[in-house]
């Protein structure tokens, strides 16, 4: 089941810059591990990851095997209007995620 | 031979009510394991919105809604809201009011699932118990663990108790010697903790995702080189409830997070 969490101030104003929070739950695996039969565990980590606010893109990134399991993601965003964040991932398996939530600025 | 020195210890530790005199670790002593972790740690803990737990207690809340099973109902259907769970956490494990036999807070979960619901059982550690373990314990979040021991938990609460006191595995060691007698000193890098299940389940670095008590127990069995006893072992639960008790007025951590 992928699940993800898109952290936002309480209270955004327009023209504000915030720091937005982004956990997606993956494992991560490195593809550097064995399994308890010496069997190597394939590598499945998040390709890619993408936010759009408002249809924009305003953050994407390429996590790599570097990063732990459940990488937890802050990027600074200028906010000039009220609008739908749409964070979408896939991974190595090809298992695609999606997260839609709304934001109002006040 | 192993049921047996079980079984002598047991009589050992007073066949009487359990007692203030039975406490190695006093009550004034006994400290929560986040006690004992690093500061990024317990950022990591305070951080509420985001504690990687957060992503299993949101699942939680959507399975908890979901209906399941050939009784198409939901936990939501008889339990009504997360909340109305609150104080479960600090009553298991517990002797369960129809099969009688010793249950913790995921056999419950799973007992439900299978007689309730009558869906399939989720399988330990799967994302699904975990996450719906940790809703209903969050719904006990500071409540002060009490265990009252009465006749019929007595038992199982000798077994635990001398569980905890029995040298085991090729290292030959009790959790006792590490958990009572040397808590606070450190072994390696580590700070050896009072091993107090207050938190569980709980997000482990180590495991990269979060899981139970009983996990905890089979990897500390692992590392002192035990015999690994299987899933749903009973031991392990008496171990559970007397770990509970030894835990007497920690209060439930959820989401916890723990190196």
């Amino acid at each position: 089941m992928a699940a993800a969490r898109l952290i936002l101030p309480p209270r955004v104003a327009a023209g504000d810059v915030v720091m937005v929070r982004l956990l997606i739950q993956h494992v991560m695996e490195t593809g550097y591990r064995q399994d308890v039969n010496g069997r190597v565990i394939p590598r499945n980590v998040l390709r890619w990851v993408r936010c759009e606010l408002g249809g924009a893109e305003v953050f994407s990134a390429e996590p790599s095997s570097g990063m732990s399991a459940n990488p937890l993601l802050e990027f600074p965003v200028r906010v000039r209007a009220s609008g739908e964040w749409r964070v979408t991932w896939e991974d190595d398996a090809g298992e695609k995620g999606e997260l839609r939530q709304l934001m109002t600025v006040s | 031979m192993r049921g047996l020195h079980i079984a002598m210890l047991g009589c050992a530790l007073a066949a009487g009510a359990v007692t203030a005199q039975d406490r190695p670790l006093p009550l004034d002593s006994v400290r929560s394991g986040i006690e004992f972790a690093g500061r990024d740690v317990r950022a990591l803990q305070d951080d509420a919105a985001g504690n990687p737990a957060q992503l299993w207690l949101g699942q939680g809340r959507a399975l908890w809604e979901a209906p399941a099973g050939q009784s198409g109902r939901s936990c939501a259907s008889c339990h009504g809201e997360p909340a109305a769970m609150k104080g479960a956490a600090v009553r298991h494990p517990r002797l369960h009011a129809v099969t009688g036999k010793l249950v913790n807070l995921e056999d419950q979960v799973r007992h439900c699932r299978t007689e309730q619901q009558r869906a399939a059982a989720p399988a330990f550690e799967s994302d699904e118990l975990l996450a719906l373990t940790m809703l209903v314990t969050q719904a006990s979040q500071g409540l002060p663990l009490r265990t009252a021991v009465d006749a019929a938990l007595q038992p199982h609460w000798r077994a635990g108790a001398a569980l905890f006191t029995q040298r085991q595995g090729q290292l030959n060691l009790s959790c006792a010697q590490c958990h009572d007698q040397r808590w606070g000193q450190r072994l390696y890098t580590d700070a050896l903790s009072q091993g107090q299940p207050n938190g569980y389940p709980l997000y482990r670095l180590e495991w990269q995702k979060p899981g139970s008590l009983e996990r905890r127990l089979r990897s500390c069995l692992a590392s002192i080189r035990a015999e690994l006893p299987d899933w749903g072992d009973l031991g392990l639960r008496q171990l559970s409830l007397y770990l509970k008790w030894r835990a007497e007025g920690l209060p439930v951590e959820m989401p916890a997070v723990r190196k």
